[in-house]
């Protein structure tokens, strides 16, 4: 189990007061705090974390927000900022003396622009919901993490979530163009707009990824694009992890640049076929799906080069998607992927971090050699392209022995992204999983910087607290 | 997802079922974004996942049911659009049916909620009563005005009012317990659920099935017996009821199977089929020879779409130039996986067929839910109506009475399906509707 700071017993005694302060601001159905009902709300996407919250506010506009987030501040009172949920890093935690505040009822999309390219969006709005206003006339909003169906704007503002696509489109601080947030005190501020580049520093890169420990994010504007002419998606099949992970360095170093490269090894391949039915080869190793797009001719010309790379690495079998049908159901399988693999496995830690490419070969080994080591099967599904890896460690959270185990390995493979040069996140943020790992990546001097700019924002670190930083260095700021 | 029963608790055969369905969902929230009632109300409660956890919580502790939880367990449609979702396969639906069991046992509703479950019970499943109990609406609904709206029980007794039919109510010529014989050769036998509610408030559906089928040289019969299915009690967590319900009809069908034989068992309400198919399961801990035959009668079932794909469909009219907006039954897109059968067949038929936006969402009719939970029934029948609309469709076509009932009034003809398949394979015109177009013979 994760360590939390020790609760503010002084909150903890006011419980009862700060809940009807909450009632006086927010409609009944808002305000939640009966013990029963506050379980579900104890976790998110990490559930292997849990911990009841004193209450949750489910405000229903910007200026709800405001008034919740000036009567807490005034309290005293810690804050999670919460989306949809789905977080895998445990961005979403509660604390014992911290109030939930959900913002998954400011659903609305408020603004679409075609002509200047671009959506004007409450945060609760899920991921897809922005391409769904959109697609109709052509346009789509590119950062599609898998969990795009559910995941909520705001949050992936808060984790500047990535996705398949992003290889090409860029995250979500690439598609961003402006905020409405409300700061912890209260304050109702608007940041960039409809434009490019703002006057000023770049908050908004700054905003991005802060893991609801700056502002609490109420709306956003984003850019959207007219979707390709067309696309189309490759299943390359392949006898190792070892040999797709070398054909993936081969094709980026082709100076190709596919829309996709995703990753699927064996356990994956067989949890995602039995949910998606998308004609996945059951006898490989290790599969890549790449997608092309644009002109039929472009697509022809990128697939045949990659093809070319493909058969140098001695190939299963190459299978181009013949129809939009069977392409739906190729990406439909890999969205899926991370649930698909509760059918295999009661429950997984998700790992999430960037290697350079030209390392995946061997990374792929270490990490099945970690498995046996410690005992617990690997499934790895991942954003190839970009080397950002997802190895899934399987465990069973009924026996406590295996957690432990699963949490150790969680922790080598992280080190040893960091070890071959990479990140120890790619898109899922630090949240409190990697919290304690963030000094294997930062000298102190690089997260007393850090912290200074949360200091900034919020000087009393009530929003979120918990996260991102090691425990023992953020209870000393907070002190 | 970690759970915490003990040894003693998982050898309840119900539990240690829960207990595989919790132990597979990996709270990846998924489900949240497609569940009707989380759409509306934006709270993890209403939710799949937090109803599930709700649910683990309460057969963990094996305390009674508390009102928040049922609160949050009633809202739910059982519409099953999580189940479609959940990349992980897991089964909500065995899930809440265990838990509004455990709520029906052991929570004490409020009085007026007592009351109107037990009638509702007592009433929907047996034709008879229901004939009976609508004529007495319609000469109540004058008085509707009268009752007092502000409390749910008010607002309850209206949604009822206001569901009972108004024209006439006829009476079905063919659906009585009697075997129709195919025309020409016979290819196949099929027993058909006749059904409870629906052959009251729309018999002309399984007259439009029957004259459909014996027409292509299908063998009907109406089995000696078989009655309500059990879904109707069964999702209001009565569970002996819903049993008995259930192994009638087995029994029923078995005499069927074990005597001239059957290819199928059809079913034209997909809300009961979805229960019929799952009688494998209900029945999964009873005597071998029950559960055996419980599982042959499951396997046997198919929609009236299903098996007209199976057979072969073909009509004898000109296209009739009318655009069908299929609305898909949650019993049947998400309970059975049926989703492009019935388009294929009307499309065949002649019609243009158009599917509205947010296809996967219910339209809040859901068996009783709609009389147990009118605020949020009429906001899914209001949403459902515009998205179809914007469809500008002649008509509304579905597979399942309840949905048909909820969608009427909305401006739009309803028409079940095989209404439509019949019409164009030279069977009336359904009502409401203009007349047949000219026979052609086969096209
Ligand atoms: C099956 C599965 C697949 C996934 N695939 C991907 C993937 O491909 N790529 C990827 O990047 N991620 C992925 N994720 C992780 C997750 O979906 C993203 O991190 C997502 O952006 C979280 O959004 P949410 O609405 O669920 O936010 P939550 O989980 O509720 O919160 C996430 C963080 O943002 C903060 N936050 C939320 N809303 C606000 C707000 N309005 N203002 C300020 N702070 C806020 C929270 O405090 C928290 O720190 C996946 C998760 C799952 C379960
Ligand atoms: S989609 Fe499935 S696995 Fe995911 S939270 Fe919902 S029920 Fe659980
Ligand atoms: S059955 Fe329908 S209403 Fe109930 S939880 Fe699932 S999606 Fe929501």
């Amino acid at each position: 189990m994760i360590a939390q700071p020790a609760p503010k017993q002084e909150v903890l005694a006011r419980r009862d007061a700060i809940v009807a302060g909450l009632r006086r601001l927010l409609p009944e159905s808002g305000v939640i705090a009966e013990p029963i009902r506050l379980r579900p709300y104890e976790t998110d996407g990490l559930a292997a974390y849990r911990q009841p919250p004193l209450a949750v506010a489910l405000p229903e506009t910007t200026e709800q927000v405001a008034a919740v987030l000036r009567f807490l501040h005034e309290e005293g009172v810690r804050i999670i900022p919460r989306g949809a949920g789905t977080s895998l890093s445990g961005g979403a935690l509660p604390m014992a003396d911290a109030v939930v505040v959900g913002l998954m009822r400011l659903n609305r999309i408020l603004a679409i622009d075609y002509a200047d390219r671009c959506a004007t969006v409450q945060a609760g709005v899920t991921n897809i919901g922005i391409t769904q206003a959109v697609q109709g006339t052509g346009f789509f909003y590119a950062p599609d993490p898998s969990s795009q169906l559910a995941c909520m704007i705001g949050g992936n503002v808060g984790m500047n979530s990535g996705g398949a696509h992003c290889l090409r489109y860029g995250v979500t601080a690439n598609n961003l163009l402006g905020l409405k947030i409300v700061t912890v005190s209260g304050e109702i501020i608007d940041i960039g707009g409809a434009h490019l580049d703002a006057a000023g520093y770049d908050w908004l890169g700054l905003l991005t990824g802060s893991e609801g420990q700056l502002a609490v994010v109420t709306e956003v504007t984003v850019r959207i694009l007219r979707g390709p002419e067309g696309a189309r998606a490759m299943l390359a099949a392949f006898r190792a992890n070892e040999v797709a992970g070398a054909c993936v360095d081969a094709i980026i170093s082709s100076g190709i640049i596919p829309v996709a490269l995703e990753f699927m090894d064996r356990p994956a391949i067989h949890a995602c076929e039995a949910f998606a039915h998308a004609g996945y080869p059951l006898d490989a190793e290790a599969m890549l799906i790449i997608e092309v797009e644009g002109s039929p001719a472009e697509q022809d010309f990128l697939l045949s080069r990659i093809r070319e790379i493909c058969e140098r690495h001695d190939p299963i079998s190459l299978k181009v998607s013949q129809s939009a049908e069977e392409s739906a159901a190729i990406w439909k399988g890999r969205k899926g992927a991370f649930g698909a693999v509760g059918r295999i496995s009661p429950d997984y830690l998700c790992m999430d971090g960037t290697i350079p490419t030209g390392r995946l070969p061997e990374v792929l080994r270490r990490i099945g050699e970690m498995s046996e080591r410690y005992g617990l099967k690997v499934a790895n599904i991942f954003h190839a392209g970009d080397g950002n890896l997802h190895p899934l460690i399987m465990f069973d959270a009924n026996d406590p022995d295996s957690f432990a185990r699963a949490e150790r390995f969680g922790a080598d493979v992280l080190r040893l992204c960091v070890e071959v040069g990479g990140c120890l996140t790619g898109e899922h943020g630090v949240g409190v999983e990697k919290r304690d790992l963030m000094d294997a990546q930062f000298t102190p001097t690089d997260l007393a910087q850090q912290r200074r700019i949360k200091d900034a924002f919020d000087p009393l670190w009530l929003l979120n607290p918990s996260k991102v930083f090691p425990l023992v260095e953020t209870l000393k700021q907070a002190a | 997802m970690q759970t915490s029963f003990t040894a003693e608790q998982l050898r309840d055969p119900a539990i240690a079922a829960s207990n595989q369905v919790l132990r597979t969902c990996v709270h990846c929230g998924f489900c949240t974004a497609t569940c009707p009632t989380f759409v509306l109300l934006g709270d993890e409660l209403d939710s799949p996942r937090g109803r599930i956890y709700l649910i683990k919580d309460m057969l963990e502790s094996g305390r009674p049911a508390t009102g928040d939880v049922a609160r949050h367990v009633d809202r739910c449609l059982s519409c099953l659009s999580c189940m479609t979702t959940c990349p992980s396969g897991v089964h909500y639906m065995h899930l809440v049916d265990h838990a509004r069991t455990v709520i029906e046992e052991t929570f004490r509703r409020p009085w007026h909620d007592r009351m109107l479950r037990a009638l509702l019970a007592a009433v929907l499943p047996y034709p008879g009563r229901m004939r009976a109990a609508l004529a007495a609406a319609r000469l109540g609904r004058p008085f509707a005005a009268l009752v007092p709206g502000s409390t749910t029980l008010g607002r309850r007794l209206r949604a009822m009012l206001a569901l009972a039919p108004r024209g006439q109510m006829p009476r079905s010529t063919l659906d009585g317990v009697r075997t129709h014989p195919a025309e020409g050769t016979r290819r196949a036998r099929v027993a058909l659920l006749a059904g409870c509610a629906q052959r009251v408030l729309d018999p002309g559906i399984n007259d439009a099935t029957i004259r459909l089928l014996t027409r292509l040289g299908v063998e009907v019969v109406v089995a000696r017996g078989a009655g309500c299915c059990g879904a109707l009690t069964h999702h209001m967590g009565r569970h002996a009821p819903a049993m008995a319900s259930a192994r009638a009809n087995i029994d029923a069908w078995t005499r069927e199977i074990e005597g001239d034989g059957l290819d199928a068992i059809v079913v034209n309400t997909s809300g009961c089929g979805t229960t019929l198919k799952d009688y494998g399961f209900m029945f999964r801990t009873g005597e071998a020879a029950l559960r055996e035959r419980a599982e042959r009668v499951a396997s046997l079932v198919a929609d009236i779409s299903e098996f007209l794909v199976r057979i072969g469909y073909a009509p004898t009219r000109e296209p009739p130039g009318l655009t069908v907006a299929y609305h898909a039954a949650c019993s049947l897109q998400h309970g059975q996986r049926v989703t492009e059968a019935p388009k294929l067949l009307l499309r065949k038929a002649g019609f243009r067929v158009v599917e509205p936006a947010e296809g996967h969402l219910c339209c809040g009719s859901a068996g009783t839910y709609n009389l147990l939970q009118p605020e949020i029934a009429t906001r899914l029948r209001d949403r459902k109506l515009q998205n179809i609309r914007t469809t500008a469709p002649d008509l509304i076509a579905a597979g399942n009475i309840g949905c048909l009932t909820q969608l009427a009034g909305g401006g739009l003809p309803t028409v079940h399906t095989v209404a439509l398949l019949d019409w164009m394979a030279g069977g009336p015109a359904p009502a409401g509707l203009k007349p047949a177009p000219p026979a052609t013979g086969t096209r």
